[in-house]
């Protein structure tokens, strides 16, 4: 064999051609038979039909070997490119070893982006993504009538209501709900020592069959202990079986005693199931008791309702359904006139709409401000990449005039841009682990499913996608503009002022633009979210939450009568606020059974004595029910007289109510003194106090009424204290005046006012937290930038400044253009950022609370912030130019 | 036996050709030559069927192929052996070795084979 001569290798020109190959290979065969066959004699025109006819079917092995041929060939093209591509790791590992300030300055950039982006998106999964942590939980709906202004008693339906609804309606599988009132640490766990605390909530029987939760241990409620007035059983939530009965595995069929009731535990409920998570945010539940519906028929509105649609119904038809039987549903049968009061009021959406829908925008807000984060950190590293390709052009010049194609160049390049990405999506991934883990275990903070925040494979999948996006859109850019370079120009020289760097830094310099603006758009709306919680902190929320604490106290006025009982209490409470009282460092304490921003009720619709009101015209008070002192404690403002002791069962009926209640009821009077009707009992307005926030500091007052606790019965009691000390230092002595009283107080928790109110603003707090700590990022990541280019263009004008300098420029004079270039970068993004910050701030409008999105004092607050970070990144810079040495300079080229 | 042409069996081309190529590389008109002259004439490789076995070989990595002169000047299509070549052409020699005994036995047998004992 010898190797053919260059001339006659033009057929490979063109790329590897197989079919050509094989026609060749086939072709030399039959020549050299034909030759062979002549030169034993034959003649050439039959030595050639000879030929064919031994090969036998030349059409046939030829289609083979074509086919054969290609498969081949596209086998070897993917394994080069797949050894070049290892080859383009190493190589890249190799650079980036050498220059490992440069891979870790871009690689913690990235891992600041991508781990934000991962820990957002893990969030948005599991509120907004992610179905409900139930089997077919699509199936879930929540019933509620539209919202109102008298609190939970007008979110909820009677008993009556309930077991109507239940039977008439068709499209739901079941229905179910729970008692909505009840309050934390409302039962206390007796007979092992000293009685702790416990929340339970009462459920309807088929609660967990209609959510389709299964019992980790034991069973859930049969259809006896559902009805009622069976021997009292109870289901544990798993955290509160670890916590309180150490995991107790033979749990199942002991008996426990709440508030001195023996009640046996029928089973365990999953660790995967937990009821505030889903329906109260930021509050635990440790028990569930079955509802005594009979029991309760004559409490008015006290359940929640919840279905389970058949297969194939959807939401519109169970709406249809609702409205078709709404009006055949009694609030309570023994009151014919109650018939169709709920109809417009069941109105079902998705359980996942109703626990996390209004946490839509919010979560949609955030996941744009990590994008934008991303962006940013990606125009980083384009950057950065940038310059570092800069500085490498000889390199790749040397390896363009050697054979290196362009493709295969900007290959390389995208390479780099991996590696770097993939490494900051690992380190990223430790970030966000990190913090989903610190998340989940928030429970203060009132967002809903917290508890299963978790990194799944959907995040991992997330973070494949945004850490190969994010290679290839920055590291395409430098890539494409290094390989459309001229490698002549570049060979020739790539030192400083050659004109590729000039061209480059126009570049650069848009991208600097492009990231202060975004960045800008993440300061103003981080400053209008800032802004926005510090006008609900500065709410008047009608009360003074600083310097007063809470605990619950635990009493017994059981007696034969109503009567006997409200006297009964009375003696009780009156001694221990006269024991709590005389603490020192007590200033003021009472008792309520609701306290503001939490749960709350309504009775009935008082009328002032001789007005006529249209029907529907007069709202439904929410209905306190509180001890003299109350007032006091809380720090609310009372015109009038506040409640006293004397005003017992037999004096005349007093009640306080607030000032938008008074404004209805007496517009432009003086309410104290004039009489509130309610049916045959007349209650005497002995005061007005201010409103009081009910739900929220967002939300507004409505009308709001309170009763003596001696008049009227209490739903349990929240001794509140105001103090001159801090509220923490009163806990121990407090715990202890009540024990003496009473030794089956329970130890339960004696929380700040303030807490409560925190817990009512944690939402918007966490939101306001995560867009500020972007914007931060961002600026941060802006200022590097900034910093990166201007640095840069100081190292490439070295010289320059050296002759300028020479020839007499002052210090202060280089000083002084080198921030004028800085700025000139940073008020053309600001210009441009603040054009982005007006739509984006007009599109998170309805996140802000008492703000316009054109709030001048944010948008002059973020234009000052960006130019002092401006300044100092610039300024190192600046001070580096000035002190260059003119004969230095001009020596080193 | 009929000195005329004897067909292969099947399976027996793949380790002519890699035999073919032990003494360095060969096109697939030389190949042909090569065995049928080494036979003394009497095996006859249909050459249909040669040439998908030689890609076979090629695709399975046991040949090299590259292009190159001929004696006679022409362009053609050389094969050579691979190291991995040549560990195949190894082993199948020693099956073939084998099986041929075990044939050559059962056909030169003079007797029957005595009966196994406690069968």
């Amino acid at each position: 064999m010898k190797p053919i001569p260059m001339w006659r290798r033009y057929s490979r020109l063109f790329g590897p051609d197989p079919a050509t190959d094989v026609k060749d290979e086939l072709r030399f065969h039959l020549q050299a038979k034909i030759d062979d066959l002549v030169a034993e004699g034959w003649s050439s025109q039959l030595a050639r039909q000879e030929a064919e006819r031994q090969f036998g079917d030349l059409r046939a092995v030829q289609q083979i070997g074509v086919r054969m041929g290609e498969k081949m060939e596209r086998r070897k093209r993917l394994i080069d490119y797949w050894n070049d591509s290892l080859q383009d790791v190493r190589y890249n590992f190799r650079t980036l070893g050498r220059d490992p300030g440069f891979a870790a300055v871009s690689i913690l950039i990235l891992a600041l982006a991508i781990g934000a982006n991962i820990a957002v998106f893990s969030v948005v999964n599991t509120l907004l993504l992610r179905p409900l942590p139930f089997p077919e939980s699509r199936q879930l709906v929540w019933i509620a009538p539209p919202p109102t202004g008298c609190g939970l008693s007008c979110a909820t339906y009677s008993a009556d209501a309930y077991e109507e609804f239940r039977d008439q309606s068709r499209v739901y599988q079941d229905v179910t709900g729970y008692e909505a009132f009840s309050t934390p640490d409302n039962l206390r766990l007796t007979g092992r020592g000293e009685p702790v605390p416990a929340t339970g909530i009462d459920v309807i029987g088929n609660f967990f069959q209609v959510l389709g939760v299964q019992p980790a241990m034991g069973r859930l409620f049969t259809a006896e202990e559902a009805r009622g007035g069976f021997h009292p059983v109870a289901l544990l939530a798993n955290a509160y079986w670890r916590r309180q009965f150490n995991s107790d595995p033979a749990i199942v069929g002991k008996a426990i005693e709440l508030n001195g009731t023996p009640m046996t535990i029928v089973g365990v409920l999953p660790d995967s199931f937990d009821f505030g998570a889903v329906f109260s945010p930021g509050a635990k539940v440790d028990l569930f008791t079955p509802l005594d519906l009979n029991r309760e028929r004559n409490w008015g509105n006290i359940v929640t309702l919840l279905g389970r649609l058949r297969p194939g119904a959807t939401v519109a038809q169970a709406l249809d359904d609702n409205n078709r039987i709404a009006p055949n549903i009694y609030f309570n049968p023994k009151y014919p006139d109650t018939l169709g009061r709920y109809k417009g009021a069941l109105i079902p959406v998705p359980l996942k709409d109703y626990v996390t829908g209004k946490l839509r925008r919010s979560l949609i807000a955030l996941w744009c401000a990590v994008g934008a984060i991303l962006l940013i950190a990606g125009v980083n590293l384009s950057n950065l990449l940038l310059s570092r390709a800069v500085a490498r052009a000889k390199e790749f010049a040397v390896r363009g005039a050697l054979g290196a194609s362009r493709g295969r160049i900007v290959r390389q390049l995208l390479m780099e841009s991996l590696v770097l990405s993939s490494g900051g999506a690992v380190v990223g991934l430790g970030l966000a682990f990190t913090l989903i883990a610190w998340l989940a275990h928030q429970g203060s903070v009132a967002l809903p499913l917290l508890n299963s925040l978790r990194i799944d494979s959907q995040a991992l999948g997330w973070t494949v996608l945004i850490a190969v996006f994010t290679a290839t859109i920055f590291g395409l850019l430098p890539g494409i503009r290094i390989a459309s370079g001229n490698l002549q120009e570049m060979l020739k020289d790539s030192g400083p002022g050659a004109g590729l760097g000039r061209k480059h830094e126009r570049v650069r310099a848009a991208l600097v633009v492009a990231e202060v603006a975004m960045a800008c758009v993440l300061v103003v709306s981080a400053g209008l979210l800032l802004r926005s919680f510090v006008k609900v902190l500065d709410v008047d929320l009608g009360f003074q939450p600083d310097r007063a604490a809470s605990i619950k106290v635990d009493y017994d006025d059981s007696a034969p009568s109503d009567e006997a009982s409200e006297t009964k209490r009375s003696e009780i409470f009156q001694q221990i606020l006269a024991r709590v009282s005389a603490l020192p460092g007590v200033e003021a304490a009472g008792m309520a059974d609701y306290l503001p921003l939490g749960p709350n009720r309504e009775w009935d619709t008082p009328v002032p004595k001789g007005k006529v009101f249209a029907p529907g015209e007069l709202p439904d008070p929410l209905v306190y029910v509180i001890t003299p002192g109350f007032v006091r404690a809380m720090g609310m403002r009372l015109q009038g007289r506040d409640f006293t002791w004397a005003d017992g069962p037999h004096s005349e009926r007093v009640v306080l109510i607030n000032a938008s209640a008074a404004r209805v009821y007496w517009p432009g009077e003086d309410a104290v003194g004039k009489i509130l009707m309610r049916d045959k009992e007349e209650d005497i307005v002995v005061g007005v106090v201010d409103d009081v926030r009910e739900e929220t500091p967002e939300s507004g007052a409505g009308s709001q009424i309170y009763y003596p606790a001696t008049q009227q019965g209490p739903n349990g009691a929240q001794l509140v204290i105001r103090t001159s000390l801090p509220p923490a230092t009163l806990a121990a002595s407090v715990l202890r005046a009540l024990r003496e009283l009473n030794p089956r107080q329970p130890a339960a928790e004696f929380r700040p006012v303030r807490t409560i109110v925190d817990r009512a603003v944690s939402p918007r707090h966490f939101f306001m937290l995560l867009v500020a700590t972007f914007a931060g990022l961002g600026l941060l990541l802006a200022a590097l930038g900034i910093y990166g280019v201007i640095s840069y263009s100081v190292t490439r004008q070295t010289q320059a400044i050296g002759i300028r300098m020479a020839l007499g420029a002052s210090v202060g004079r280089v000083r002084r253009q080198v921030l004028a270039g800085t700025l000139r970068l940073a008020v053309a993004g600001m210009v441009v950022g603040t054009l982005i910050s007006l739509v984006a701030a007009k599109m998170i409008s309805s996140l802000l609370f008492a703000t316009s999105p054109w709030d001048l004092p944010t948008y002059l607050g973020m234009a000052l912030a960006l130019l002092l970070v401006a300044v100092i990144s610039g300024y190192i810079p600046a001070r580096r130019a000035s002190g260059v040495d003119p004969m230095e300079a001009l020596r080193n080229n | 036996m009929n000195t005329a042409r004897l067909e292969l069996f099947r399976g027996t081309l793949d380790v002519l050709i890699l035999k073919a190529l032990v003494w360095g590389p060969l096109h697939g008109y030389a190949i042909t030559s090569l065995i049928r002259r080494q036979s003394d004439k009497v095996l006859l490789l249909e050459e249909g069927t040669l040439y998908p076995a030689l890609w076979r070989l090629e695709s399975k990595g046991l040949l090299d192929a590259e292009w190159g002169l001929s004696e006679n000047n022409r362009k053609a299509k050389f094969y050579r052996l691979t190291a991995e070549g040549r560990r195949q052409l190894r082993h199948e020699v020693k099956t073939w070795e084998a099986y041929a005994t075990a044939v050559a036995k059962v056909l030169g047998a003079t007797q029957p084979p005595l009966p196994e004992e406690a069968a």
